[in-house]
């Protein structure tokens, strides 16, 4: 040290020090309001199955983009035969977590149908469901459904144009099938939902008598397919409509075998989806690994909703050249783009514009709300498949133990304090009670007020309520 | 190279033989008639049956498009090949990246068994068709020589004892019909509720399409043995009387060698018969082999499936095919009577 270095005089050295302290204890005392960084993953191999849909998205994009390499996770992909043998896989532990509809979680948690306590801590879009009926049915809907001024039909086409032709059938002696894709399925819920909001009796489930079929006092007759032999269904005349997810939809158009009539945006606009389940005891026995399995999920969902020059969604086209190998869902690049770009084909022709017909992160898409628990609950006991009448609590507690916003409240403030998010791209966690404000727009306007679930039942004129027991 | 085949009768054929004069320079005129008839016609035939297929395939409106034709099949067989190579590529990459982590796991001085698992982590892409190839070679491998060491000594037992025959006969004809779709679910079963471990060396899938393989291949190796076995010339089994030779060198230098063509005959069969119901046992229990890249492809209903399954098709019958051709080859180095013709 030369002499000339007059930084090095003892009051230079003493403003130095106070400085240095000064900073460590700013950061320090930042530190500590800031989350512990996560440790390390307790289980590094993962298997994660899904099913061939457009809206298993995110987990293809974490993987091929590096997300879950960057947490240190090195998952396996494993698309599953239908949705009966991914909720085993996940429940006999051959699949750590899996793609999952929104219903699955919370039946396996009640008991309907296998029983075992599943947990989610991450929705993993909203929309994306179509219903499409078959083009002998589409014909004779056609006439009843009010035209615009161009002539193209009139949306959103409630079910009260269908009624006439349900009846027809009925009249006729014909049994008016319909498919979905699983019975406790956001497909299910709101088929039976647009169904019986035009007046058709989709069927109840008795459940307390052994009666799983789910078509009592039914007008039209509900049954299970798996999403991608709908179509093949259709075609084949076993069934007359199905309510099921992209690309199943405009693959029906594309084969020009039926006609989609309405989107699940449409019965109820942003509605939950999918979401990502584990077994508790997994999320138990490797906390770590299920943040950090969040993490991933959570950059994919932004991605894939990401804005560019021209607005958003401009990741999409290359999401949807991932989702069209054939390792994922291996429909088409044309037949996926539709949905996933923003455009809807109804008829063959008409396309119209639907943005946000599937959303991934935008809206706080990948939040676990309770009140979305809750409706589907409400929908449950709505279509009998909880037999017995459930005080507003019961469904305050069941929606409290399946959905886990503290596993996703600890992943976001951990990418927050990475840098790779921002604080206003998340809910305030500091007020966020879980449920969101009542919600009204629903094909049939009733409102939905997710911490009064008896009162929301007793709103339908068909539907079980109050203590009604078949 | 002509002597060498010349000088190993294991290998000849008319067809090889003729095309290697051919090419040998051997003089034309005398060859020409029985080239064109192992050669030429063959090859005219093939260029027949594409002609009508693909006349035939634009005939064929399907919902998942045109019957694809054989020009479609091969665009498809090079897109199959190109995404091997995409996926070798993505994994050479994932391994790079691996190299780059270990190393810093190493400068970071991060504890040994860390970097040996970090050292020992495997890609975690899907297989590619030739993956599924060497699965679906593997397992009707297995199948194929479980099968075999099973078969073989009950064949030879139960040839060289009318008693024995008399018992075992009915059950094997029982069994010899029964569909392989048929065993799949029992098979299943056991397996799942049997073979349970934490650290397991095989995949279920896997063992579930072995041992359906085996079941159904046992039946025609069992038989043909048995009556090659039986059916050993008196003559030779005098001769053995004569010698006073002991049960077992009776066995080994007498009865063995004359049953090997029938023998081999019912291997012949079962490795034709087990790679047919290995194709359908992959589909059932989802073995990550061509059966599965069959329904997958099925499944996924894209405007490229038919083309990519036909693809697979003839890739199936294709190795069927080197299957027998290799059985056989094993057959001529094996038997004593090379003069025997064998085809």
């Amino acid at each position: 040290m030369t002499a000339s270095n007059s930084k090095l005089t003892r009051r230079g050295f003493l403003k130095r020090s106070l400085l240095a302290t000064g900073l460590a204890l700013a950061t320090g005392l930042l530190g500590s309001t800031a989350v512990a960084a996560v440790g390390d993953p307790e289980k590094e191999d993962l298997k994660f199955g899904f099913i061939k849909l457009t809206d298993m998205a995110p987990l293809a994009v974490a993987y091929e983009k590096g997300y879950f390499e960057d947490e240190g996770l090195y998952v396996t992909l494993e698309a599953q035969a239908n949705w009966k043998v991914l909720l085993d896989g996940v429940i006999d532990g051959q699949l750590d977590g899996a793609h999952m509809l929104a219903g699955q979680p919370l039946a396996a948690t009640i008991g309907f149908g296998t029983k075992a306590h599943i947990v989610t801590p991450f929705s993993m879009d909203l929309n994306g469901n179509g219903i499409t009926v078959s083009n002998e049915v589409w014909e004779k809907m056609k006439p009843h459904v009010p035209k615009m001024a161009d002539g193209r039909p009139q949306h959103p086409i409630k079910a009260d144009y269908l009624k006439p032709v349900v009846d027809e059938f009925k009249a006729e002696g014909k049994p008016f099938k319909m498919g979905m894709v699983f019975p406790v399925s956001t497909h299910n819920y709101e088929l039976r939902y647009w169904l019986a909001a035009g007046g058709i009796h989709p069927g109840y489930y008795a459940p307390h008598k052994g009666d799983i079929g789910g078509t009592l006092q039914a007008d039209a007759l509900l049954s299970v397919t798996p999403p991608p032999q709908m179509p093949a269904t259709l075609e084949a005349g076993t069934i007359y409509g199905y309510c099921v997810g992209e690309p199943w939809n405009q693959q029906a158009v594309f084969k020009g075998i039926g006609v989609p009539v309405i989107t699940d945006y449409e019965i109820w606009k942003n509605n939950p989806e999918k979401v990502f389940g584990m077994t508790k005891e997994f999320t138990e026995k490797n906390p770590n690994t299920t943040v950090r399995v969040v993490k991933a999920l959570l950059r994919a969902a932004k991605w894939l909703d990401a804005a560019g020059p021209d607005g958003d969604n401009a990741n999409r086209p290359e999401a949807v050249k991932i989702l069209s190998q054939s390792n994922y869902v291996g429909a088409d690049y044309d037949v996926i783009a539709n949905s996933m770009t923003g455009t809807f084909e109804y008829e063959k022709g008409d396309k119209r514009e639907v943005p946000d017909f599937n959303v991934f992160f935008r809206y706080n898409a990948t939040y676990p709300f309770y009140s979305d628990a809750v409706w589907y609950l409400t929908q449950m006991r709505r279509w009998g498949q909880i037999a017995e009448p459930k005080a507003d609590s019961w469904y305050d507690e069941v929606a409290r133990s399946v959905y886990r916003p503290d596993i996703y409240k600890t992943a976001a403030l951990e990418l927050i304090a990475e840098g790779h998010m921002t604080a206003d791209e998340f809910p305030d966690f500091a007020t966020e009670t879980g449920y969101r404000a009542p919600q009204t727009e629903f094909i049939d306007e009733v409102t939905f007020d997710g911490t009064k679930p008896n009162a929301y039942l007793k709103s339908f004129p068909i539907g079980l309520k109050g203590d009604e027991v078949l | 190279m002509l002597a060498f085949i010349r000088n190993h009768k294991t290998f000849e054929s008319d067809w090889l033989n003729s095309v290697l004069k051919f090419l040998a320079g051997d003089r034309l005129a005398r060859m020409s008639g029985k080239f064109a008839m192992n050669l030429f016609v063959p090859l005219a035939a093939i260029l027949v049956f594409l002609m009508l297929w693909t006349a035939g395939a634009q005939r064929v409106n399907t919902s998942l498009g045109e019957l694809p034709g054989p020009s479609k099949v091969w665009e498809q067989s090079a897109a199959l090949y190109e995404e091997h190579r995409a996926e070798r590529a993505k994994e050479a990459a994932f391994n790079e990246r691996m190299q780059a982590r270990i190393d810093k796991a190493i400068a970071a001085g991060k504890p040994a068994e860390r970097i040996e698992k970090m050292r020992s982590r495997q890609y975690t892409g899907s297989p590619t068709f030739i993956d599924q190839i060497f699965t679906s070679l593997w397992t009707v491998m297995a199948g194929f020589i479980v099968a075999s060491v099973i078969a073989i000594p009950i064949g030879i037992v139960i040839g060289m004892n009318q008693t024995l025959y008399q018992a075992f006969n009915p059950i094997i004809q029982v069994f010899k019909p029964v569909s392989p779709l048929a065993w799949l679910p029992l098979v299943t079963m056991v397996v799942s509720a049997v073979y349970v471990s934490d650290e397991p060396w095989f995949e279920k899938s896997f063992l579930t399409s072995a041992i359906t393989v085996t079941l159904c291949c046992l039946w025609p190796t069992i038989i043909n043995t048995a009556v090659g076995v039986s059916g050993v010339s008196k003559d030779l089994l005098n001769v053995s009387r004569v010698l006073k030779l002991n049960w077992f060198t009776k066995t080994m230098k007498i009865i063995l060698p004359s049953s090997i063509p029938m023998m081999f005959t019912g291997l012949r069969l079962s490795l034709g018969i087990g790679w047919m119901v290995l194709i359908a046992a992959e589909m059932l229990a989802q073995n990550p082999g061509l059966g599965k890249f069959v329904w997958d492809e099925f499944q996924n209903g894209s405007s490229n499936s038919l083309a990519r399954i036909m693809a697979a098709v003839i890739v199936i019958g294709f190795i069927g095919f080197l299957l027998d051709r290799g059985m056989l080859t094993l057959q001529r180095s094996v038997s004593w009577d090379k003069t025997a013709v064998m085809r």
